[in-house]
């Protein structure tokens, strides 16, 4: 009987013909895997394979261009949405696009991201937020939650001592400059199902010129947490999601 | 009356057995494979009920690594 339905004209979903072979180096569980393969079908589906350019952070998504089959460039440390400037300035009939963690993003690339998005550059920014540096070992992220424990607040995250959590999207949908700023997440099929149309429009806004968009996709990082990936998407839906509650903050990509 | 029957097909290799998979099938029809391990040292899910299975693509959609294919067929009873 399974051999029958296994047959070329049944065939209803494969991974996506962009993802290369290579076995990817994430964790096992890891949110990274899943976004890859969405921004695969969104460039497959916009017909872009041989247009898009990438810009690579320092993270685990360092890696990225081993993985999707279309151009990359490697940025230093926090300046991808920099790079992506100027290569979507050179280029404009290319689809430009920045993938980053919420270390390089919010911490030490914080100027570079919210002036990129405050000029309107017309550049998508995919921003992975899991709460903590993922691939240095588990150190404590801008964007950390309160009383969350990692390698560098062993005894969980406290206000007066470490400030408070970064809320870079939250910042992002009052700037002038962006189009397009939503929050979404990938531990469902239907989450996974809504994070890949925020991220057709995103890049779509930007090649019809709106301005900059920035998507932010609440992740796990079960390594990091200390967790099973199962339990992990657990945790993030019943504590990541009170301080980053998903939705589109902000949408004038219709006017 | 005619069903709709889905199958399958794992890329073991490719497979790091993080299970979102397992939790994500409504039907149960995922399963890891008893004590076996892929060439990277990581255990790997198989279809340990493939009779149940609906090709709903669940499994393959949350899979972060793309391991799984899906295909579905009508199948007239």
């Amino acid at each position: 009987m399974t051999n029958r339905i296994i047959a070329p004209e049944n065939l209803v979903y494969e991974k996506p013909k962009l993802m290369n072979d290579t076995a990817m180096h994430y964790c096992p569980g890891c949110s990274h895997g899943v976004v890859h393969k969405l921004v695969a079908e969104v460039v497959a589906e916009m017909g872009m394979e041989d247009k898009t350019v990438g810009v690579c952070p320092v993270g685990c998504a360092v890696f990225a261009y081993r993985y999707l089959d279309i151009d990359w460039q490697e940025a230093a440390h926090g300046r991808a949405p920099a790079v992506a400037t100027g290569v979507k300035r050179v280029w404009p009939d290319r689809l430009v696009f920045t993938y980053q963690g919420d270390g390089d993003l919010a911490c030490i690339g914080a100027a570079e991201t919210i002036h990129a998005l405050n000029r309107g550059e017309n550049i998508p920014i995919i921003f992975i937020n899991n709460a903590i540096y993922g691939m240095t070992g588990g150190q404590m992220a801008p964007t950390t939650l309160l009383g969350q424990k990692t390698a560098t607040c062993p005894f969980g995250r406290e206000p007066d001592l470490h400030g408070y959590p970064l809320n870079i999207t939250e910042l992002a949908s009052h700037l002038k400059g962006t189009c397009y700023v939503t929050r979404q997440s990938v531990d469902t099929m239907a989450s996974i199902a809504k994070a890949k149309k925020a991220i057709r429009k995103a890049f779509d806004a930007s090649m019809q010129g709106k301005g900059s968009s920035l998507i932010e996709i609440v992740s796990t990082c079960n390594s990091g947490w200390k967790m099973s990936p199962v339990k992990a998407n657990e945790w993030m839906r019943e504590n990541m999601f009170k301080e980053y509650v998903k939705g589109d903050l902000k949408d004038t990509t219709a006017l | 009356m005619s069903k709709i029957k889905g199958a399958i097909v794992v890329d073991t290799d490719r497979c790091k057995g993080c299970q979102l998979c397992i939790v994500a099938c409504p039907k149960d029809v995922i399963d890891l494979a008893q004590k076996k391990v892929n060439v990277h040292g990581y255990p790997y899910v198989e279809a340990a009920d493939p009779d149940k299975c609906i090709g709903c693509t669940a499994c393959a959609v949350v899979c972060p690594d793309g391991c799984i294919t899906v295909y579905r067929m009508k199948v007239e009873e």
